[in-house]
């Protein structure tokens, strides 16, 4: 698969979302339900997301240092840690548990 | 006391900044998922979302075909349409100005925008704030996008150094601060249960659209502005 296709397809769709606020009257924000979806659409496509790039693996359920890697990101976060340092440590925590035979 | 313009400045710099740590990090993301140093800045010089490109890499990465990987980056691009409806009415741009200013809507100009929409200088410093904060975040966050690439394109396999860790990671993070309250938090615990249930059951992209079809649901389903 040209992965272009994907790139350019899906940049297209968002920047179209981008560009559609800025041609419809805004009396589209007065629906009650509109923005409480804009809100908990990233939300849940988000913690799904965290789902599969933690535990899955094409169709199987693996269990393996990401785990580690994600809890450390939690605890990082309860201390208000920055983004970088999250990602950063989530990243050496695994690979260092991987490489001492920990985890796989 | 009236925000001045260089105050403003100040914050949209120190945004910019800021955003360079997740930039970087998608950068890295982007190659160790598959896509070349060129797709990777492609993402962020024209799609310039961050949720959606970490969402269209991390898909594409986990096997996900192209569809299901598109589907995720917009669903989650879906929230700039009410930022720029929002932004319309205080930017106020014309003619190609309009795209411009469409290109730069994203979370943090939104915020910036919104956040001196109401201060005493009003819109001129809601509208300066906006562009400031989207030209700083832009030039940032592709700055970072390429340090990144270039650095992971060397790095061989990317589980010895637990990239596939951050990944998960940076999810985590990206989702952290939204959890602000019940309606929030239950949202995010029954779509990540959801997606878990379908890793077996779906093809691999599948279960994160089964989480935003939870959060549409649940969204439809609350009565607005009610405590739950």
């Amino acid at each position: 698969m040209n992965l272009w296709i994907p790139v350019l397809l899906a940049t297209a769709g968002t920047f179209a979302f981008k560009v559609a606020g800025y041609f419809v009257p805004d009396r589209f924000t007065q629906h009650p339900h509109f923005n409480q979806v804009a809100r908990l659409l990233p939300i849940g496509l988000l913690s799904g997301l965290i789902a599969v790039q933690t535990f899955g693996e094409g169709q199987s359920i693996v269990l393996d240092g990401r785990i580690a890697g994600a809890a450390v990101a939690v605890v990082l976060l309860m201390r208000k840690m920055p983004f970088i340092i999250v990602v950063f440590t989530a990243a050496i925590v695994t690979a260092i548990g991987r490489h001492f035979g920990l985890w796989i | 006391m009236p925000a001045s313009k260089n105050a403003i400045l100040r914050d949209a710099l120190g945004i910019g900044i800021g955003v360079a740590s997740y930039g970087v990090s998608f950068g890295a993301l982007g190659v160790t998922s598959g896509l070349d140093v060129w797709q990777t800045q492609a993402l962020s010089a024209l799609m310039f979302t961050g949720a959606s490109q970490f969402a269209l890499v991390g898909v594409l990465g986990a096997g996900g075909t192209a569809v299901s990987a598109i589907a995720a980056a917009l669903l989650l691009g879906f929230r700039n349409f009410p930022y720029a409806l929002r932004m319309s009415s205080l930017v106020r741009p014309h003619g190609l100005t309009k795209f411009l200013a469409a290109h730069v809507t994203i979370d943090e100009s939104t915020a910036m925008g919104l956040a001196h929409e109401n201060g005493p200088d009003q819109e001129v410093g809601g509208r300066f704030a906006f562009w400031a904060t989207g030209a700083s975040v832009f030039v940032f966050w592709n700055l970072a996008t390429l340090i990144g690439a270039v650095a992971a394109s060397g790095a061989g396999d990317p589980k010895v150094f637990g990239l596939d860790a951050a990944i998960a990671a940076g999810f985590v993070a990206l989702v952290w601060p939204q959890f602000q309250g019940p309606l929030e938090r239950k949202t995010g615990a029954l779509a990540f249960l959801v997606a878990l249930t379908a890793i077996s059951f779906v093809r691999p992209g599948l279960p994160i659209l089964l989480a935003g079809a939870v959060a549409l649901v649940i969204g439809l389903a609350t009565k607005p502005g009610a405590a739950s």
